[in-house]
Protein backbone atom coordinates (compact mmCIF):
# COMPACT_ATOMS: atom_id res chain seq x y z
CA UNK A 1 0.00 0.00 0.00
CA UNK A 2 1.24 3.49 -0.72
CA UNK A 3 0.91 4.64 2.73
CA UNK A 4 4.32 2.49 3.39
CA UNK A 5 6.32 4.30 1.38
CA UNK A 6 5.17 7.76 2.91
CA UNK A 7 5.93 6.55 6.20
CA UNK A 8 9.02 5.21 5.75
CA UNK A 9 9.89 8.13 3.68
CA UNK A 10 9.10 10.27 7.06
CA UNK A 11 10.47 8.41 9.56
CA UNK A 12 14.19 8.40 7.73
CA UNK A 13 13.70 12.17 7.16
CA UNK A 14 12.75 12.61 10.93
CA UNK A 15 15.96 10.54 11.99
CA UNK A 16 17.86 12.67 9.71
CA UNK A 17 16.40 16.10 10.41
CA UNK A 18 16.71 16.10 13.62
CA UNK A 19 20.72 14.50 13.59
CA UNK A 20 21.27 17.08 10.88
CA UNK A 21 19.85 20.19 13.47
CA UNK A 22 21.73 18.46 16.40
CA UNK A 23 25.02 18.65 14.60
CA UNK A 24 24.68 22.06 13.37
CA UNK A 25 23.12 23.58 16.76
CA UNK A 26 23.90 22.71 20.26
CA UNK A 27 25.62 19.13 19.44
CA UNK A 28 23.41 17.68 21.95
CA UNK A 29 23.80 14.06 20.54
CA UNK A 30 22.10 12.31 23.30
CA UNK A 31 18.81 14.25 22.96
CA UNK A 32 18.20 12.96 19.63
CA UNK A 33 17.18 9.29 20.31
CA UNK A 34 15.23 10.40 23.46
CA UNK A 35 12.97 13.16 21.00
CA UNK A 36 12.72 10.08 18.44
CA UNK A 37 11.49 7.85 21.44
CA UNK A 38 8.98 10.40 23.01
CA UNK A 39 7.68 11.06 19.60
CA UNK A 40 7.16 7.25 19.39
CA UNK A 41 5.43 7.25 22.71
CA UNK A 42 2.90 9.60 22.11
CA UNK A 43 2.20 7.85 18.40
CA UNK A 44 1.92 4.50 20.06
CA UNK A 45 -0.30 5.51 22.56
CA UNK A 46 -2.59 7.34 20.04
CA UNK A 47 -2.11 4.06 17.36
CA UNK A 48 -2.84 1.87 20.08
CA UNK A 49 -6.45 3.40 21.17
CA UNK A 50 -7.44 3.25 17.22
CA UNK A 51 -6.37 -0.10 16.48
CA UNK A 52 -8.00 -1.76 20.01
CA UNK A 53 -11.60 -0.01 19.85
CA UNK A 54 -13.25 -2.91 19.09
CA UNK A 55 -11.32 -5.73 20.25
CA UNK A 56 -12.06 -7.88 23.64
CA UNK A 57 -10.52 -7.56 26.37
CA UNK A 58 -7.10 -9.16 26.80
CA UNK A 59 -6.47 -11.94 29.24
CA UNK A 60 -3.29 -11.09 30.75
CA UNK A 61 0.13 -10.01 29.94
CA UNK A 62 1.14 -12.45 27.45
CA UNK A 63 -1.78 -11.70 25.63
CA UNK A 64 -1.08 -8.67 25.30
CA UNK A 65 2.68 -9.18 23.65
CA UNK A 66 1.27 -11.93 21.45
CA UNK A 67 -1.09 -9.06 20.53
CA UNK A 68 1.89 -6.70 19.98
CA UNK A 69 3.73 -9.39 18.06
CA UNK A 70 0.96 -10.51 15.50
CA UNK A 71 -1.78 -7.91 15.21
CA UNK A 72 0.27 -4.69 16.09
CA UNK A 73 2.83 -5.43 13.63
CA UNK A 74 1.13 -6.54 11.04
CA UNK A 75 -0.57 -3.25 10.44
CA UNK A 76 2.30 -0.96 11.10
CA UNK A 77 5.09 -2.90 9.51
CA UNK A 78 2.97 -5.43 7.36
CA UNK A 79 4.60 -8.41 8.91
CA UNK A 80 4.56 -10.22 12.00
CA UNK A 81 7.17 -10.02 14.76
CA UNK A 82 9.22 -13.72 13.47
CA UNK A 83 9.94 -15.06 17.44
CA UNK A 84 8.87 -14.03 20.84
CA UNK A 85 10.53 -15.22 23.74
CA UNK A 86 10.00 -14.24 27.35
CA UNK A 87 11.20 -15.82 31.16
CA UNK A 88 7.82 -15.71 32.31
CA UNK A 89 9.18 -12.72 34.39
CA UNK A 90 8.89 -9.79 33.15
CA UNK A 91 11.08 -9.56 30.00
CA UNK A 92 10.06 -10.21 26.53
CA UNK A 93 12.03 -10.63 23.51
CA UNK A 94 10.55 -9.74 20.02
CA UNK A 95 13.01 -10.25 17.22
CA UNK A 96 12.13 -9.46 14.16
CA UNK A 97 14.59 -10.55 10.90
CA UNK A 98 13.61 -8.06 8.14
CA UNK A 99 12.81 -4.67 9.75
CA UNK A 100 11.04 -2.85 7.53
CA UNK A 101 12.87 0.15 8.18
CA UNK A 102 16.11 -1.31 8.52
CA UNK A 103 15.59 -3.53 4.88
CA UNK A 104 16.40 -0.54 2.88
CA UNK A 105 19.38 0.52 4.37
CA UNK A 106 21.45 -2.68 4.49
CA UNK A 107 21.81 -6.50 4.42
CA UNK A 108 24.48 -7.52 6.61
CA UNK A 109 26.97 -5.24 9.09
CA UNK A 110 26.99 -2.33 6.91
CA UNK A 111 26.18 0.69 8.55
CA UNK A 112 25.17 -1.38 11.66
CA UNK A 113 26.49 2.11 14.00
CA UNK A 114 23.67 4.23 12.45
CA UNK A 115 20.92 1.59 12.98
CA UNK A 116 19.44 2.37 17.08
CA UNK A 117 19.03 6.11 15.48
CA UNK A 118 16.11 3.79 13.20
CA UNK A 119 15.02 2.32 15.75
CA UNK A 120 14.70 4.46 18.99
CA UNK A 121 10.65 5.63 17.15
CA UNK A 122 9.66 2.15 16.92
CA UNK A 123 10.95 1.18 20.45
CA UNK A 124 8.83 4.22 21.60
CA UNK A 125 6.47 3.21 19.93
CA UNK A 126 6.26 -0.13 21.58
CA UNK A 127 6.27 1.69 25.12
CA UNK A 128 3.14 3.88 24.01
CA UNK A 129 1.34 1.27 22.96
CA UNK A 130 2.02 -1.17 25.99
CA UNK A 131 1.66 2.23 28.10
CA UNK A 132 -1.81 2.55 26.97
CA UNK A 133 -2.56 -0.86 27.56
CA UNK A 134 -1.77 0.01 31.31
CA UNK A 135 1.50 -1.56 31.28
CA UNK A 136 4.76 0.17 32.48
CA UNK A 137 7.74 -0.83 30.50
CA UNK A 138 11.26 0.12 29.45
CA UNK A 139 12.17 -0.94 25.68
CA UNK A 140 15.39 -1.22 24.76
CA UNK A 141 16.42 -2.59 20.46
CA UNK A 142 19.91 -4.28 19.22
CA UNK A 143 21.01 -5.23 16.01
CA UNK A 144 23.81 -7.50 15.11
CA UNK A 145 23.17 -7.58 11.63
CA UNK A 146 20.80 -5.99 9.65
CA UNK A 147 17.93 -6.12 8.90
CA UNK A 148 17.63 -8.55 11.70
CA UNK A 149 16.96 -6.57 15.26
CA UNK A 150 15.48 -7.44 18.54
CA UNK A 151 13.28 -5.59 20.78
CA UNK A 152 13.36 -6.03 24.54
CA UNK A 153 10.65 -4.75 26.34
CA UNK A 154 11.28 -5.10 30.48
CA UNK A 155 7.79 -4.88 32.53
CA UNK A 156 7.87 -2.62 35.91
CA UNK A 157 5.81 -3.70 38.10
CA UNK A 158 4.42 -0.91 40.20
CA UNK B 1 -7.03 -16.00 12.85
CA UNK B 2 -10.01 -15.66 11.09
CA UNK B 3 -10.74 -11.99 10.25
CA UNK B 4 -14.17 -9.96 8.93
CA UNK B 5 -13.86 -8.60 5.70
CA UNK B 6 -13.84 -4.52 7.47
CA UNK B 7 -10.51 -5.33 8.99
CA UNK B 8 -8.96 -4.57 6.43
CA UNK B 9 -10.17 -2.25 5.56
CA UNK B 10 -9.70 -0.59 8.87
CA UNK B 11 -5.95 -1.70 8.69
CA UNK B 12 -5.38 0.59 5.61
CA UNK B 13 -6.97 3.28 8.09
CA UNK B 14 -4.44 2.69 10.83
CA UNK B 15 -1.67 2.32 8.31
CA UNK B 16 -2.44 6.08 7.42
CA UNK B 17 -3.34 7.23 10.96
CA UNK B 18 0.04 6.04 11.76
CA UNK B 19 1.55 8.66 9.06
CA UNK B 20 -0.92 11.10 10.48
CA UNK B 21 0.01 10.63 14.02
CA UNK B 22 3.55 10.72 13.29
CA UNK B 23 3.21 13.80 11.23
CA UNK B 24 1.66 15.26 14.21
CA UNK B 25 4.19 14.48 16.99
CA UNK B 26 6.74 15.70 14.62
CA UNK B 27 5.41 19.02 14.31
CA UNK B 28 5.31 18.99 17.96
CA UNK B 29 8.48 18.60 18.42
CA UNK B 30 9.68 21.28 15.91
CA UNK B 31 7.56 23.54 17.89
CA UNK B 32 9.36 22.68 20.90
CA UNK B 33 12.48 23.25 19.08
CA UNK B 34 12.28 25.84 17.63
CA UNK B 35 10.37 29.40 18.62
CA UNK B 36 9.58 31.14 15.69
CA UNK B 37 6.97 29.64 13.27
CA UNK B 38 9.16 30.70 10.29
CA UNK B 39 11.55 28.27 11.72
CA UNK B 40 9.17 25.40 12.00
CA UNK B 41 8.02 26.31 8.45
CA UNK B 42 10.99 26.44 6.74
CA UNK B 43 12.10 23.11 8.39
CA UNK B 44 8.66 21.11 7.33
CA UNK B 45 9.16 22.61 3.91
CA UNK B 46 12.98 21.06 3.25
CA UNK B 47 11.72 18.11 5.01
CA UNK B 48 9.43 17.77 2.43
CA UNK B 49 11.34 19.01 -0.48
CA UNK B 50 13.83 15.44 0.62
CA UNK B 51 10.99 13.39 0.83
CA UNK B 52 9.56 14.56 -2.58
CA UNK B 53 12.84 13.73 -3.90
CA UNK B 54 12.43 10.71 -3.44
CA UNK B 55 8.97 10.20 -3.38
CA UNK B 56 8.56 10.72 -7.14
CA UNK B 57 10.43 7.46 -7.77
CA UNK B 58 8.08 5.58 -6.07
CA UNK B 59 4.84 7.18 -7.20
CA UNK B 60 6.03 7.17 -10.82
CA UNK B 61 6.91 3.18 -9.98
CA UNK B 62 3.41 2.67 -8.76
CA UNK B 63 1.42 4.56 -11.08
CA UNK B 64 3.51 4.22 -14.57
CA UNK B 65 2.06 7.25 -16.19
CA UNK B 66 3.14 8.95 -19.09
CA UNK B 67 4.59 12.01 -20.05
CA UNK B 68 2.91 15.01 -19.35
CA UNK B 69 2.81 17.68 -21.59
CA UNK B 70 1.36 20.90 -20.58
CA UNK B 71 1.11 22.42 -16.67
CA UNK B 72 -2.56 22.03 -16.30
CA UNK B 73 -1.78 17.94 -17.21
CA UNK B 74 0.51 18.15 -13.98
CA UNK B 75 -1.57 19.74 -12.15
CA UNK B 76 -4.45 17.20 -12.57
CA UNK B 77 -1.97 14.08 -12.44
CA UNK B 78 -0.90 15.44 -8.85
CA UNK B 79 -4.24 16.17 -7.40
CA UNK B 80 -6.57 13.15 -9.30
CA UNK B 81 -3.44 10.67 -9.02
CA UNK B 82 -0.71 11.04 -6.67
CA UNK B 83 -2.96 12.74 -4.17
CA UNK B 84 -5.40 9.64 -4.32
CA UNK B 85 -2.83 7.36 -3.86
CA UNK B 86 -0.82 8.78 -0.96
CA UNK B 87 -3.47 10.20 0.92
CA UNK B 88 -6.50 8.83 -0.21
CA UNK B 89 -8.30 12.29 -0.98
CA UNK B 90 -8.81 14.17 -4.36
CA UNK B 91 -8.39 18.10 -4.63
CA UNK B 92 -9.71 20.01 -7.07
CA UNK B 93 -7.83 21.76 -9.45
CA UNK B 94 -8.31 25.38 -10.81
CA UNK B 95 -5.93 27.50 -13.03
CA UNK B 96 -5.50 30.82 -11.22
CA UNK B 97 -4.25 32.69 -14.13
CA UNK B 98 -4.03 33.29 -18.24
CA UNK B 99 -0.66 32.71 -18.54
CA UNK B 100 -1.53 29.12 -17.26
CA UNK B 101 1.15 28.21 -15.50
CA UNK B 102 -0.37 28.77 -12.01
CA UNK B 103 -2.64 26.34 -10.63
CA UNK B 104 -4.87 25.92 -6.87
CA UNK B 105 -5.48 22.33 -5.61
CA UNK B 106 -8.58 23.07 -3.22
CA UNK B 107 -8.61 20.11 -0.74
CA UNK B 108 -11.72 20.04 1.39
CA UNK B 109 -10.85 17.36 3.58
CA UNK B 110 -7.51 17.39 4.64
CA UNK B 111 -6.41 13.85 5.95
CA UNK B 112 -3.05 15.58 7.88
CA UNK B 113 -4.96 17.32 10.14
CA UNK B 114 -7.61 14.97 10.94
CA UNK B 115 -6.12 15.09 14.69
CA UNK B 116 -5.81 18.47 14.72
CA UNK B 117 -8.38 21.16 16.37
CA UNK B 118 -7.07 23.91 16.18
CA UNK B 119 -3.51 25.69 16.45
CA UNK B 120 -2.46 27.10 19.18
CA UNK B 121 -2.67 30.75 20.04
CA UNK B 122 1.36 31.21 19.89
CA UNK B 123 1.28 29.48 16.94
CA UNK B 124 -1.07 32.09 14.54
CA UNK B 125 0.90 31.65 11.05
CA UNK B 126 2.37 28.03 11.47
CA UNK B 127 1.73 26.23 8.26
CA UNK B 128 1.21 22.59 9.56
CA UNK B 129 0.90 21.07 6.33
CA UNK B 130 4.13 22.50 5.03
CA UNK B 131 5.30 19.27 4.49
CA UNK B 132 3.17 18.82 1.29
CA UNK B 133 4.37 22.10 0.14
CA UNK B 134 7.82 20.68 0.18
CA UNK B 135 7.12 17.12 -1.08
CA UNK B 136 5.21 18.57 -4.55
CA UNK B 137 8.35 21.43 -4.90
CA UNK B 138 10.75 18.45 -4.66
CA UNK B 139 8.77 15.48 -6.56
CA UNK B 140 8.29 18.18 -9.40
CA UNK B 141 11.99 19.11 -9.26
CA UNK B 142 13.20 15.79 -9.97
CA UNK B 143 11.10 16.22 -13.45
CA UNK B 144 12.78 18.70 -14.79
CA UNK B 145 9.77 21.34 -13.63
CA UNK B 146 10.90 24.34 -11.15
CA UNK B 147 7.58 25.23 -9.54
CA UNK B 148 7.25 27.82 -6.20
CA UNK B 149 4.08 25.59 -4.04
CA UNK B 150 2.64 27.72 -1.08
CA UNK B 151 0.05 27.19 0.71
CA UNK B 152 -3.05 30.44 -0.26
CA UNK B 153 -5.73 29.43 2.15
CA UNK B 154 -5.23 27.11 5.16
CA UNK B 155 -8.51 26.14 7.17
CA UNK B 156 -6.47 25.58 10.34
CA UNK B 157 -6.15 29.46 10.22
CA UNK B 158 -9.77 30.36 9.43
CA UNK B 159 -10.33 30.13 6.16
CA UNK B 160 -13.52 27.95 4.16
CA UNK B 161 -11.03 25.50 2.25
CA UNK B 162 -7.07 24.66 2.23
CA UNK B 163 -6.25 26.01 -1.13
CA UNK B 164 -1.96 24.99 -2.30
CA UNK B 165 -1.34 27.13 -4.87
CA UNK B 166 1.52 25.49 -7.40
CA UNK B 167 3.06 28.16 -9.66
CA UNK B 168 4.89 26.68 -12.27
CA UNK B 169 8.35 28.98 -13.04
CA UNK B 170 9.33 28.86 -16.85
CA UNK B 171 12.97 27.55 -17.80
CA UNK B 172 15.88 29.54 -19.61
CA UNK B 173 15.26 27.14 -22.30
CA UNK B 174 11.52 27.64 -23.66
CA UNK B 175 9.57 24.05 -23.80
CA UNK B 176 9.75 22.19 -27.10
CA UNK B 177 6.40 20.95 -28.40
CA UNK B 178 4.60 22.91 -26.94
CA UNK B 179 0.94 23.24 -29.23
Amino acid sequence: MADEALFLLLHSEMVAGLYRAAEQGEGENGRCTTKLESMGFRVGQGLIERFTKDTARFKDELDIMKFICKDFWTTVFKKQIDNLRTNHQGIYVLQDNKFRLLTQMSAGKQYLEHAPKYLAFTCGLIRGGLSNLGIKSIVTAEVSSMPACKFQVMIQKL
Amino acid sequence: MSRSPGRKQENHKISRELFVLTYGALVAQLCKDYEKDEDVNACLDRMGYSIGIRLIDDFLARSAVKKCRSYSETANMIAQVAFKMYLGVTPSVSCNSATGNEFSLILDKNPLVDFVEELPAERASLCYCNLLCGVIRGALEMVHLAAEVTFLQDRLKGDAVTEIGITFLRKPEDRKHRR
